[in-house]
């Protein structure tokens, strides 16, 4: 069998995505000895140069990580996807927006004011902001522009799959790349890989309740978790119901930690944000407004809480 | 949005005579959606649910081979069903119906006009782009069973039951007290005949505890109702009363020897009964109850006095509850009101100064049968010289009771009539303003100023036993002000009558949730339209009668109780009912089985399958409200005929202008 060529790429992202393709251990050897690599910025050093001379659909697979949210990331993503077959969104970045778009919250003036001038730990008397260009003495210095929002992959590009996680769970990562490189049967385009159809309740092994009601909600760091019961039983909020299941529960499980959604939403819910927010308020045992008010507010941050992964897709982005 | 694949949709809009023509230009509506391209034809009518309204839909439908038919007129409340006739005698499913509601939604809430008829278009639009996923569901129908099941014997409960058990039907009467008969055995005279109450009530009640068809349930409450329109089933609990009923003769020694005094709800306080009791003299069953806080024996283990006397040997300390489920086709609510004794009372002097009374306390004071058999008299046992009646107390109060109680007017004068009868007192009646909109009413009302009665037009402010004159000494003193003459007033009175009104039960919200009927704001249940169908409600099935439904009169309870047992008789008399098609349903491959439908589904149409670890709804119990496919994180549960892709494709022919 000849080898497979393939890349991975990094757009707005925190690198986690390719520390988890190297989590799944010895078996980086195994794709080693079916794969050539032609990018992967964060282990090799390879030039875009390089990858500009390749042929179209060059690439056998393309693991893109990370949101679009400059310039640069758009014009890689649209390289990447012309010399690819396969373009995976690789990692809730690239998949739904991940924790970039959560700034999608915030304007972009806001945004770059906060970082670059008010910051406690900024001392930028001039105010000066980080410009597409610049001149200086030796010429124009150009950095990539600053986008109004942060995007998902297909939200700029055609995407073959989609690979959830934050990371993605190492063993899954394996099962796809063993399929790509046996040349097993792939599901249909647009696909998510790697996950569930049914949302991660169905594998979660703690103990339901079928009155669910919510007096009010808590926070883990205020109540003793019972690792047996639900936490939607315990008052904490919980996103698994409207998150696929494949993560291998390292939250749950793991961590008695409620789920916090980087598996995506499953595939008949249409903004998992909203869907929650439904769920939850069909819950909660009131039909008093100010109490009812009183029990959402005990949510800091709601938004940013049931969309921390999913913004950039999001209705209230307007649009997929 | 998919691409509109059906082209043929016939869109119908109505002017409702000038309801809606005359805010929306329906000229300009039709224009518009004649453009649309899904649309093949579009007209226009004054009244489409007229007869000949519904032939040109149905004329349309046949000559233009229409696929989806859009009418856009007033709430589907009123005419879904008309409309949806039309379809099916077309031949054509009753779900390829949309209607778009341009009168309450739009005429009548939209001042302008270019917004209203731009409203109209883009809610046409939106109907457009529905109806192109609309599914044919077919009709589903059951069996009614004939027994029928009346919460409440009060005076709407027993009329109710009357009437089906005389049609030859089994009514099923479950009263929570010990006798029948509700508030209106605790009066006298009724207004406005001022005929005696027991004369025209004890009949009917005698009538209901004899009735072969009626199963008189008293001392019982209905615990669980579960099922649906023509299958109720229902749990009713028979509190335990420690006598039992088919060996007692109601001969009375045991009442008599009781040695347990308490003080008797049904005269409000003003007198004493014993632990084992009967409610008043004519209760139906005419058979005595223990209650059981009060008994010595039953708290203490000691007396058992009632047991060595009863002859008939039917004192049975060892009673207890018991369940009994029974099978329904239809539910009438009639459990009345609780009269109010609200908070403001106390202004008045209420429990702190002598001769300061309640209505239902003076009800008692003047009945025959009353603790001073119908003398009304002073805490002394004096007549009084002088009476003072105040109106609305609690009621047209936003602090208390917003609305009108109706009925205080009316009873304020009958005891005027009453005490100027029976003492000749000086009446002095404090009201804001006189209702008395019924037959005979004001005519009542003219005749009660004609027999000297002071009508003082002011709310009272305080009542109070501090004189400032001679004149006030040892008297109450009603401070208030005359709005008609603008004058502070001090009236001295021996006693005086605080007319409260009538307010929801307390347990009303538990009764809501056991019947599935919602509550106002007040507490009184919310009939399917209050126009239309104020006896309906919006469970199938279920009727309301008499004051559970908001302030009531004797007339109006009856007609309501007489309207409730119509529509049950109706559903009998037809055997079979239609149940909504438009359900939901569980994808089997996506549902997660977190259990959170389950928790919500108001009809408890949800089970767990243990075995796949997923919920089914059962489609029979399932009443198609949507609220699991609302709750479903998953996105499993679906609810027919409102399944996402419509409800977005919705959305997207709103916006699309
Ligand atoms: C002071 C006063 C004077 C009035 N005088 C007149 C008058 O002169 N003329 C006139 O036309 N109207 C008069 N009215 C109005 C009249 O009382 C009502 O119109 C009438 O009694 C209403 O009858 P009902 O059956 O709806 O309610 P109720 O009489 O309240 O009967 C309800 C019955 O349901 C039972 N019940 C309640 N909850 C449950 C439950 N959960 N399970 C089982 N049973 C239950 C109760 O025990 C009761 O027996 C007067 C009202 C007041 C307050
Ligand atoms: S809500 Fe969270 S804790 Fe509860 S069943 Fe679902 S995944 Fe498990
Ligand atoms: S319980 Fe006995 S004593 Fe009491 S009324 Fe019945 S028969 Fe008479
Ligand atoms: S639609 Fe869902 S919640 Fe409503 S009755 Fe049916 S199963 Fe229950
Ligand atoms: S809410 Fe949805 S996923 Fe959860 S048990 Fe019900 S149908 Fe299944």
């Amino acid at each position: 069998m000849s080898k497979l060529n393939i890349g991975a790429y990094w757009a707005a992202s925190c690198g986690g995505c390719d520390i988890a393709v190297l989590d799944i251990h010895e078996k980086i050897l195994k794709v080693n000895e079916a794969c050539n690599f032609y990018l992967w910025p964060i282990a090799m050093d390879f030039k875009y140069e390089d990858v500009e001379k390749l042929e179209d659909n060059f690439l056998d697979l393309m693991l893109f990580n990370g949101a679009v949210r400059n310039s640069e990331n758009e014009k890689l993503a649209k390289l990447l996807r012309a010399k690819s077959k396969l373009l995976v969104a690789f990692g809730s970045c690239a998949h739904t927006g991940g924790i970039p778009a959560l700034a999608n919250f915030y304007k972009k003036d806001d945004l770059l004011r906060r970082v670059y001038v008010e910051t406690e730990s900024t001392s930028n008397p001039d105010k000066i902001l980080p410009q597409p260009k610049t001149e200086v003495k030796e010429g124009v210095v150009e950095i990539p522009e600053f986008y109004d929002r942060v995007f998902s992959l297909a939200q700029v590009v055609d995407v073959d799959y989609f690979v959830p996680g934050c990371p993605p769970n190492p063993e899954r990562i394996w099962e796809v790349l063993e399929a790509v490189v046996t040349g097993a049967e792939l599901p249909p385009k647009g696909s998510v890989i790697g996950a569930t159809d049914k949302s991660l309740c169905d594998e979660c092994e703690r103990e339901k309740s079928e009155d669910k009601k919510i007096k009010g909600f808590s926070r883990i760091d205020k109540v003793m978790v019972d690792p047996k019961t639900c936490f939607l039983d315990q008052g904490l909020i919980c996103l698994g119901p409207v998150t696929r299941g494949g993560c291998g529960q390292k939250c749950i499980k793991g961590s008695n930690m409620p789920c916090r959604g980087c598996y995506g939403l499953p595939p008949d819910i249409q903004d998992q944000g909203a869907q929650m927010i439904s769920s939850l308020a069909a819950l909660i045992d009131s039909k008093d407004p100010e109490e009812i008010d009183k029990i959402v507010k005990e949510v800091p941050d709601l938004a940013g809480y049931f969309y921390r992964f999913s913004m950039a897709g999001s209705f209230l982005e307007g649009s997929k | 949005m998919a691409a509109s694949k059906i082209k043929k949709v016939g869109v119908f809009v109505c002017h409702c005579g000038v309801n809606i023509s005359s805010v929306v230009n329906i000229e300009k509506v039709v224009e518009a959606v004649s453009k649309l391209p899904e649309v093949t034809v579009a007209r226009d009518y004054k009244f489409m649910c007229s007869t000949p309204g519904q032939e040109l839909i149905g004329k349309e439908i046949k000559e233009q081979g229409l696929e989806r038919v859009i009418v856009a007129a007033c709430s589907p409340l009123l005419h879904e069903e008309t409309f949806r006739r039309v379809l099916v005698k077309s031949d054509l499913n009753q779900y390829f119906f949309q209607m778009v509601n341009i009168r309450e939604q739009d005429a009548w809430v939209t001042a302008d006009k270019d917004k209203a008829t731009q409203k109209a278009i883009a809610l046409i639009s939106a109907a457009v782009k529905r109806v192109q996923t609309h599914e044919p569901l077919p009709k589903r129908e059951v069996d009614v069973d004939p027994n029928v099941l009346v919460i409440g014997g009060g005076i709407a409960g027993i009329e109710a039951s009357l009437q089906i058990a005389d049609a030859g039907h089994k009514v099923y009467l479950v009263e929570k007290q010990a006798s029948v008969g509700g508030h209106m055995a605790q009066f006298d005279k009724t207004f406005p005949t001022l005929d005696c109450a027991a004369c025209i009530l004890t009949p009917k009640m005698n009538s209901v505890g004899f009735h072969p068809n009626i199963d008189l349930m008293t001392y019982s409450e209905v615990v669980d109702i579960s099922g649906y329109i023509g299958n109720f089933e229902v749990t009713v609990r028979k509190n335990p009363k420690y006598v039992d009923y088919e060996k007692c003769t109601g001969c009375g020694v045991c009442m008599e020897k009781c040695p347990s005094k308490v003080s008797s709800e049904f005269d409000e306080g003003l007198v004493e009964r014993k632990a084992i009791y009967t409610l008043f003299p004519q209760a139906v069953p005419n058979k005595p109850v223990i209650d059981a806080k009060n008994c010595t024996y039953l708290t203490k283990e000691k007396c058992g006095v009632c047991q060595k006397v009863c002859e008939a040997g039917a004192i049975n300390y060892e009673d207890k509850e018991e369940l009994v489920k029974v099978k329904v086709g239809s539910i009438i609510l009639a459990t009345g009101y609780t009269f109010a004794k609200p908070d403001v009372l106390k202004d008045y002097g209420y429990g702190k100064l002598d001769n300061v009374l309640t209505a239902l306390e003076f009800e008692r004071l003047n009945n025959a049968a009353g603790p001073t058999d119908g003398e009304i008299t002073l805490k002394d046992g004096s007549k009084p010289q002088s009476v003072a009646i105040l109106h609305c107390i609690g009621s047209r109060d936003k602090n208390y009771n917003e609305y009108c109680s109706k009925v205080c007017c009316m009873y304020s004068l009958k005891f005027a009539h009453l005490v100027r009868e029976k003492t000749g007192a000086e009446v002095f009646e404090f009201y804001i303003d006189i209702r008395s909109p019924g037959k005979a009413y004001e005519e009542f009302y003219t005749r009660i100023r004609e027999e000297d009665v002071h009508l003082i037009r002011g709310k009272v402010a305080q009542v109070t036993d501090v004189p400032v004159t001679d004149d006030e000494k040892g008297k109450l003193v009603v401070i208030g002000e005359n709005t008609l003459t603008a004058q502070r007033v001090r009236v001295p009175v021996d006693m005086v009558i605080l007319s409260t009104g009538i307010e929801s039960n307390k347990d009303a919200a538990d009764m809501s949730r056991l019947v599935k009927v919602a509550t106002d704001k007040d507490g009184f249940f919310i009939e399917r339209h209050p126009k239309m169908a104020p006896i309906e409600t919006a469970s199938a099935g279920i009727f309301i009668a008499g004051t559970c439904a908001g302030p009531r009169d004797i007339p109006e309870t009856v007609a309501s109780a007489q309207g409730a047992s119509s529509l049950a008789l109706k559903l009998i008399s037809k055997g079979k009912v239609e149940i909504e098609a438009a359900t939901a349903w569980i994808v089997e491959e996506l549902c997660a089985g977190c259990k959170l439908c389950i928790s919500m589904c108001p009809y408890k149409a949800i089970e767990f399958d243990e075995k796949k670890k997923i919920s089914v709804i059962n489609e029979v119990l399932c009443k198609g409200c949507g609220t699991c496919a609302a709750t479903c994180p998953s996105g499993a549960a679906k609810a027919r005929h409102f399944k996402d892709e419509q409800i977005f494709d919705e959305i997207e022919g709103v916006l699309s202008l």
